[in-house]
Formats: structure tokens, sequence, C-alpha cells
């Protein structure tokens, strides 16, 4: 791969992104249904749903773990290529974390050969001590030797995080995707590992896409927040603006029901989240949305739009604007 | 009138290595019709606690102090009385509850079998009392002749509540029936339980290591840490103004979205939650504990009064927390 | 601490955890009896031309009578030719231990290549795979070892390449089972985000979390080897200058000891196979017992 990089690109971008799985019966799940997603170099962005919504084949697909039905994925403004020197050559340049820290590791492996495993998948044996040494340190697991022989069912569930996050910090990534790396940790060690991450961010410049279903954990430390729903992202912005004045109807719900938000009142959603197999008519969100449930989308005419039109997949970056939601309410009420 | 009494409660379980004490001296009091929260992390005993009052804990678990169910000693009770009591008196829906559905029977055939255990009902009448659960946790009595995996995770949580209301207990024990789920089935279930206390006047103890859900859920909440309570009050008191260096860090976990103290700043404490085997000398957070000072490390500071609350702290009246 | 040390204290640990094997597996009874038998055989495999000269089972030289039923001289008797059959059996120990061993390590090594790679590769590869495992695990293997041994010739290198080849798929099949497991953790998945390939994927992360189950099948396959070895040698398949206690029962059947009364002559070999593949077995199963992946690591 020619480097022939754009510094003002986005660190990762997709373009018109779309993920499609087969299910057993036959019928064709669209988990990532068009998604145009710019995550800028030293950015923390939380991408954020329940579960079901996409946002891990997102990330996946993102890494070149998964190859998408449509659409392409640009890593500093280069199209991904999925040729196996390519992509191998890519895994440097992007690592993951994984949810659970006990199952990331080979049960069999030492924390040092766990750590040095990506310097030997590519083939970088000089100084290898060195760079392990160094990521054990940066993830906070001092003074490293004491580390290195110790099997991961000696440490405990948040040193073993530390020793993933070393792990994908050993091949000097650009790039993080973190999924759910604080949820399968108890609530008191939480906070040393997202004050890592922030700290990985300051000190060596690391872009940052964390996927979560916390949010609490994306007002902690990020600094957009994507919301998505059903495979595609229903809303974008800083955080403060999407996590304190959220206008898309799903966010509001979302934020409502966190038990951590004294000052709304809760809406809870009935049902459960519509299957990817069988994607409403319309927007997509209409057939659980409390705005059209309870007459306000009625007030402000848009209904008929509500339950048969459906709304363009929000661009990567709209100058000027920043926080954009996908809703025929807020664009209504956005042109009075 | 106390449902559920905790009196000096000890417990510790023998390991190959020696005893381990996972709950220690611990009093606790829940009456009917309240819902009290326990917060703690892995390791806290937490579980152990759960499981006593049913007395489901290993053979080889030492019990000391008392634990009286409805007044009566449960330890002392003969093996008739406890099985009477277990699921009729006290139902627990277990941490993983999930994962405790039998793959291969019928959501009926397991609602249907604590009925058929404990009640003289033959097996129509237990058919619709299984209909009648099921209405009660919100869902539809058609879903009766599915299969486990025909149901989504909330799903299958609101069937385990279901389950443990079979035989109309008046106790409630729900370990951690929240933690694998999303926000908003969280709220569902959390909802679901509300109205069950109002509806039928449980007692419901809830155990979570999200305190902000304790805050939200229950009446009065009790802050475990290395076997004991650390702090003990109402529950949206002790979440917002907690008087426990543990209970602040606990409360900051789960931080308050839109307050800007907490913008970058992710609260947490260094290190990780002891090993109850191997717990250091003095206050067993004192390692971890961002006020600790040298009193900390040589003497276990007592459970103390202050007003309507406890806490266990030698630095509790300098209003650091 | 260089890479040199780590790597020699790496193998301290290796050794450590041999050693904690080897307690464990002291701790069955089962599994020493069936290791004291196997070592004892094995013992006896290695001294045979110390205890009995080679001449004794060269049928021009027998030494004593006909069908001479066991004595002090010859503690199992004598066949129909008057060799020592105490010799005739310690000899053919050699054979059938051999054959037994060599044919176990060709099919596990097939056997384990094969699992993995099917439980590894998905789509075109692994199914094609899959399909040959099912192929050769319906082949019957009377017939087919038959077939082979009389299109490949009569030796003993053919016997194990025999039995190696008919026995490889129920290896392969309960690899396979465990691949698929392993295949579906998240460690996989990190290899694969770090860029490994295949190959990598497949030795430092499926393999030894199969290894375990991969001992424990093979003390299993060799008793299955060294009964399919007897009875190949007994339907005269084998190589007819070499003696095993398969060719010693074909040997015995074929002159009429039965109707002739010289029980000693089938008594012992048949015995000798009985032992030996129950020694296998205990040692097999304590060596699961042990191993069981879904305990705890040591």
């Amino acid at each position: 791969m020619i480097a022939t990089r754009d510094a003002a690109a986005p660190a990762l971008e997709t373009r018109a992104l779309e993920v499609e799985f087969r299910t057993r019966s036959g019928d064709v799940a669209r988990a990532v249904d068009g998604v145009n997603l710019a995550v800028h170099r030293g950015e923390i962005l939380a991408l954020v749903g329940e579960s079901g919504c996409g946002k891990t084949t997102l990330a996946r697909t993102i890494l070149g773990l998964q190859r998408p039905a449509a659409g392409a994925v640009y890593v500093g403004g280069e199209k991904l290529s999925y040729r196996a020197r390519d992509l191998k050559a890519y895994r440097r340049r992007a690592q993951l974390i994984l949810q659970d820290p006990s199952g990331a590791l080979n049960p069999r492996h030492t924390v040092y050969e766990a750590v040095a495993e990506g310097l030997r998948v590519h083939g970088l044996h000089e100084g290898e001590e060195a760079k392990v040494a160094d990521a054990l340190a940066r993830a906070g697991l001092r003074p490293p030797e004491r580390f290195y022989l110790r099997y991961p069912h000696e440490l405990s569930g948040g040193q073993r995080q530390r020793v993933v996050i070393a792990g994908a910090l050993v091949l000097d990534p650009e790039v993080i995707v973190a999924d759910e790396p604080v949820s399968s940790l108890d609530a008191s060690v939480r906070g040393e590992i997202l004050a890592l991450l922030l700290r990985l961010r300051d000190e060596l410049g690391l872009t940052l896409l964390v996927v979560t279903h916390d949010l609490g954990l994306a007002w902690n430390i990020a600094d957009r927040v994507a919301v998505m729903y059903l495979g595609r992202i229903i809303e974008i912005g800083p955080t403060e603006q999407i996590l304190a004045a959220p206008q898309h109807p799903y966010t509001q719900a979302l934020l409502s029901v966190v038990p951590e938000v004294a000052r709304l009142e809760p809406i809870v959603l009935t049902g459960e989240t519509p299957d990817p197999t069988r994607i409403p008519a319309g927007c997509r969100f209409h057939t659980r949305c409390p705005a059209l449930a309870d007459g306000t989308a009625a007030a402000a005419r848009v209904d008929e739009l509500c339950r048969t039109v459906g709304l363009p997949v929000i661009a990567a970056d709209v100058p000027g604007v920043g926080h954009t939601a996908a809703c025929h309410l807020v664009e209504a009420n956005a042109h009075r | 009138m106390t449902l559920l009494e905790f009196d000096d409660v000890s417990i510790t379980y023998q390991a190959r290595h020696g005893l381990v004490p996972a709950v220690r001296n611990l009093s606790l009091s829940l009456p009917l019709g309240q819902t009290l929260g326990i917060a703690g992390e892995s390791g806290c005993g937490k579980t152990t606690l759960a499981d006593s009052v049913l007395r489901l804990l290993p053979k080889s678990a030492q019990v000391s102090g008392h634990i009286r169910l409805d007044g009566e000693d449960v330890m002392a009770m003969s093996f008739g009385q406890l099985r009477a009591a277990r699921w009729a008196k006290a139902a627990v829906v277990f941490q993983g509850a999930m994962h405790a559905l039998n793959p291969v029977q019928r959501i009926e055939t397991q609602l249907a079998e604590p009925i058929l255990l404990h009640e003289d009902v033959g097996v129509q009448a237990a058919r619709v009392r299984v209909g009648e659960l099921l209405e009660q946790v919100g869902l539809p009595a058609t879903r009766a002749g599915d299969y486990p995996h025909q149901l989504s995770g909330g799903q299958k949580q609101r069937v385990m509540i279901a389950m443990a209301l079979a035989c109309r207990p008046s106790l409630l024990i729900a370990d951690e029936p929240t933690t694998a789920l999303d926000v908003m089935v969280q709220a569902q279930v959390l909802d679901l339980l509300a109205s069950l206390v109002r509806q039928f006047g449980l007692g419901v103890m809830l155990i979570s290591h999200d305190l902000s859900v304790l805050a939200g859920a229950c009446d009065r909440v009790a802050v475990m840490y290395a076997g004991r309570i650390v702090e003990e009050g109402a529950a949206s008191d002790v979440f917002a103004r907690p008087l426990h260096p543990y209970a602040k860090a606990l409360a900051g976990a789960f931080p308050r979205i839109g307050d800007q103290a907490f913008r970058y700043a992710p609260a947490g404490l260094p290190g990780d939650p002891p090993f109850p085997g191997d717990l250091p000398p003095g206050c067993p957070l004192h390692p971890r504990c961002p006020i600790a000072v040298e009193a900390c490390s040589t003497a276990e500071p007592l459970l103390s009064r202050y007003g309507d609350r406890e806490a266990a702290c030698h630095r509790v009246g300098e209003g650091l927390v | 601490m260089t890479s040199v040390s780590t790597r020699s204290i790496v193998w301290a640990r290796r050794r450590r955890s041999w050693k904690q094997l080897g307690e464990q597996f002291r701790r069955s009874r089962t599994g020493i009896l069936g290791l004291a038998i196997f070592v004892t055989f094995a013992t006896l495999a290695l001294a045979a031309p110390l205890l009995f000269d080679s001449s004794q089972l060269d049928v021009t030289k027998a030494t004593g009578g006909v069908y001479e039923s066991p004595t002090a001289r010859y503690w199992l008797g004598t066949d129909d030719a008057g060799r020592n059959v105490l010799a005739l059996v310690v000899w053919g120990a050699r054979i059938s231990l051999l054959v037994g061993l060599c044919a176990t390590v060709l099919s596990m090594c097939i056997g384990t290549a094969v699992g993995i790679a099917s439980g590894h590769f998905r789509g075109v590869i692994g199914g094609v795979l899959d399909r040959v495992i099912d192929w050769f695990l319906v082949i019957p293997f009377l017939p087919l070892a038959i077939v082979l041994a009389t299109v490949l010739g009569k030796s003993l290198l053919n016997i194990i390449i025999v039995i190696g080849v008919t026995s490889w798929p129920a290896t392969a099949r309960l690899i396979r089972a465990q691949t698929l497991s392993v295949e579906g953790r998240p460690y996989l998945e990190r290899a694969k985000a770090l860029g490994s390939g295949d190959l990598h994927q497949m030795t430092r992360h499926v393999l030894p979390n199969v290894m375990p189950l991969v001992l424990a099948n093979t003390t299993l396959a060799v008793s299955i080897s060294i009964l399919s070895e007897t009875t190949l040698s007994f339907l005269g398949l084998g190589d007819p200058t070499a003696v095993s206690w398969g060719t010693i029962l074909d040997d015995a059947f074929s002159t009429g000891a039965i109707s002739a009364g010289a029980w000693w002559y089938l008594a012992a070999p048949g015995v000798c196979v009985v032992l030996v593949v129950l020694a296998f077995n205990l040692v097999g199963r304590a060596l699961e017992d042990i191993l069981d992946p879904r305990e705890a690591p040591q």
C-alpha cells in the first residue's frame, strides 16, 4: 500500500456501508444498513445503541474482520483493500480491544506471549522484549517483568484487560476500536481503565472508536457520540449536545431510562427491538416512537411521513452543524 | 413486621488452602413491603448472603449468627420446614438466571414445576396459574408453549421472575437481575419489580454492583465490601451523598450524565477488590483508598451511626468524601 | 531479563506442569495399574533378545516335543513344531507393540491435521474435508484393510500404513468437534485482529488447546491399533516371517491347536493382547480425567 496519506483526512471513514447476514431461515438480516461515519484523528467517538443495533458489526467491518455487502471503508483517505497483504499491513494501524478480557486471552499463553504475539505475527523480532515491556508499562502494569510469566487465570479482571490493551499497543497503532471495554469489569475498576484510554489518546494521539451500550461511559470519555438503531446512525454530534440535549426521540427515550439521569421523565419503550430481517417501512423507529404514539408527530403534521417515508443516511460530516438527527419531527421543527 | 433479618451473621467457606470468610459480622433487616438494595462487586459476599437465606450454601460452609425469615431461624429449621420455605416463603432469581432455563423444555413445563412441587393442585390448575404468572410479568399467556431459545434476554429474565413468584412468596431475592441487559430492557425489568411490590406487597432484596440502579429502585441500600457492610442508609441519600469512600467510588463509576464534573474524569479506585481469603490488615479498603491514613492499616473501623445512616470508616466525620 | 532466559524460565514452568501431571497421575490407581502393565510388556519386548535367543523362533531348530503342555522347562508349553511358546510370545510382543505404536502415530498425525483443518476452514475447504472424514469413517475397516493389504503386499510397513489410514477418521472427528468449540472463543478473533494467518491460528492457538484431547485419545488409539494388527495378522495378511501375537494365533488356529487341546498355545497370545489393550485403556482414561478441558487449567 503506497502511503500517500492525506493528513487532513479522517483516520477512519465509512461511505454508504452495508453489511448483510443470512439467517438460518434464509432471511437477509441487514445488520448495517447504510452508514457514513468519519472518525477524526485523535478523537474518541462513542458508538452507542442497544444489542442488535449493528454497532459491533460496524466496528468489525471497520477493522476488516467482516466484508461489507456494499460501500467501503477508508483508512486515512485510502480505500481499504481486502487483499491478504494489505489487510495484514492495515492490522498494524488499527487494533481491537474485546469485551471479555478472560476470553480474549489464550489460557495457555503467558502474558509475555500474549503481548508479543502481535510482534511475532508481523515478523518484528528486533527489540521484542523492550517493546513488550514498554507496552505493558503504558497499559499500567508496572513493573512489567513481574507479569511476563503470569497466566491469565492468575490475574484479576482489570489486569487482564490491561494485558489486552498492551497487546493492542505493542504494534503502535493509530486507531483502537474498543468493544465494550469495561462492561465485564467490576464497577470500581472501570474508572482506571477508562482513565487509561483517555491517557493513551492524550499521550500517544490515538484515535479511539468505543462501541458501548453504556451512555455513562460515553459521557466520561467521548468527544462525539453516534447513536445507532437497526443498522443506521440516527443521531450524531458532540457528546454534550447528544447526551444533554438529545433531539431524536429514540435518544431521548434511552437517556430518560438511564438511572443516573433523574431530571428526565422515564420513557420506557414498549416491546423488543424489531429484528434486522424485517426493518419497518418509513422511519425505522416509527413502530416504537413515543412522539408518534402520543400525537406530537401528528401535531407537527409529519406522522404520515414517519410511517411511509424513510430517512436519508446521515452524511459523515455536516460542516458547521455538527449535531444531526435523522428524524422527520426534528426536521419539521428546525424549519419553523 | 420484619420479613428478613440478619443478626451478626458470619459465613466462612472451607477452601483447599484454608478458611475463607465470605461474610463477616453482618446485620441487616428488611420489613415487608420494602425494597432493600445490596451494592457490591465480585468477592464482597453478596451472593453468599443471598444463598444463605434458603440454605443454598455448600455443606462445608460454616454459618454463625442468626438468619431469620419471618421470625424463624433458617439454620435451625428442619429439612421439611426448609423445603416448605423454599420458594413458598422466599424465592431467588439467581445471577445469570437467563441461562438457568432448560433449553429442551417448554416454558410452561418449567414454570409449572415449582407449583406442582409445592401446591396440591392438578396439572390443569397449574397451567391456569402459569398463564396468570406470565401476564403478571408482562408476557402474553400464549408464549407459555415456547422454548427458551425463542425468547429474548429480557423476556427470559421475566420468565425467571415469574418462576420466582410461582408459589406466592413474601420475599423475593434478585441477584444482579439487570446486569447483562440493555438500558431499556433494564428499565422494563425494574419497572416490573416495582409494580410487583406494589401489587403483592412483596419484600425485595435487590443485589447489584450498579449503585445508580439501586438508588432508583430501592428504599434502602447497604454497600458491602470484603464481607462487611461499609455504608447503609436511604438509597437515594447514599447515592447522592455517600459517607464512605468506597460508596463514593461505586456511585462515581456510573456517572451522572449532564454533570460537567464527570466529563473526561472517570472515577474509580486503583487496584482490585480483595479476594476474601486474602484480606489486608485493618480496613480492607485501605490499599485502594484515596483518603487512607496510618490508623486505617491497623484497625478495622466499626459500623457507626450518623443520623439515619451507618458507615464504617475512620474518617467519616471529616467531610472528605 | 533477556529473551533467552525468559524462554528458559518458560521451559521450567512447562517442566513443572508436567511434574504436576505426573503427581495427579500417580493418584489414579487404575492409571498406575495400566502403566505398570505396559511397562512390564515394554521391558519384556525390549529385553527379548537377552531372554530368548532368536533361534528359538526357528521352526527347524525347535527343541521341544509337539504340543507339550506347560512344564518347568517350557513355562507356556510348546507349539506344533516344538518351539517354546513363551519365547514366541515375548518376541511377538516386539512386533505387536511396534506396529501398534507406529500405526497410532501415523493415525494421530493425519487425524489431528485433518481434524483441525476441517474445523478451522469454513466454506469450501472445510466442507470438502468434512466429507472426506465422513467417507473414510463409513468404510468398514476389515474389507478395506484386506483390500489394501492385498494390493500393497504383505509386510510390516504395509500393515502400519493400512491401520493408520483406516483409523484416523475417528480421531479427526473428535478433534474437529473440539476445534469448533475453540474457534468460537474470543482469543481466536483477537489473533485474527492482530493480523495472524491461518497457520498461526491453527498451530499457536487451536493445537495447544486441542492437545490434551489428542494425548488422551492417542493412548486409546494404541489399543485399537494393536487389536487391528492382531486381527490382520490372524487373517494372514501380516508379514509371514515376523512373529507377532496375531501370527501366533493364526498358526495355532491353522495347525489345529484347539482340537489337539493345546490351550496354552491360544491362551498365551490372547491374554497378552487383552492385557496390553486393557493397560492402554486404563492409562487413557486416567489421562482423560486429568486433562479434562472443562476443569480449570493448573
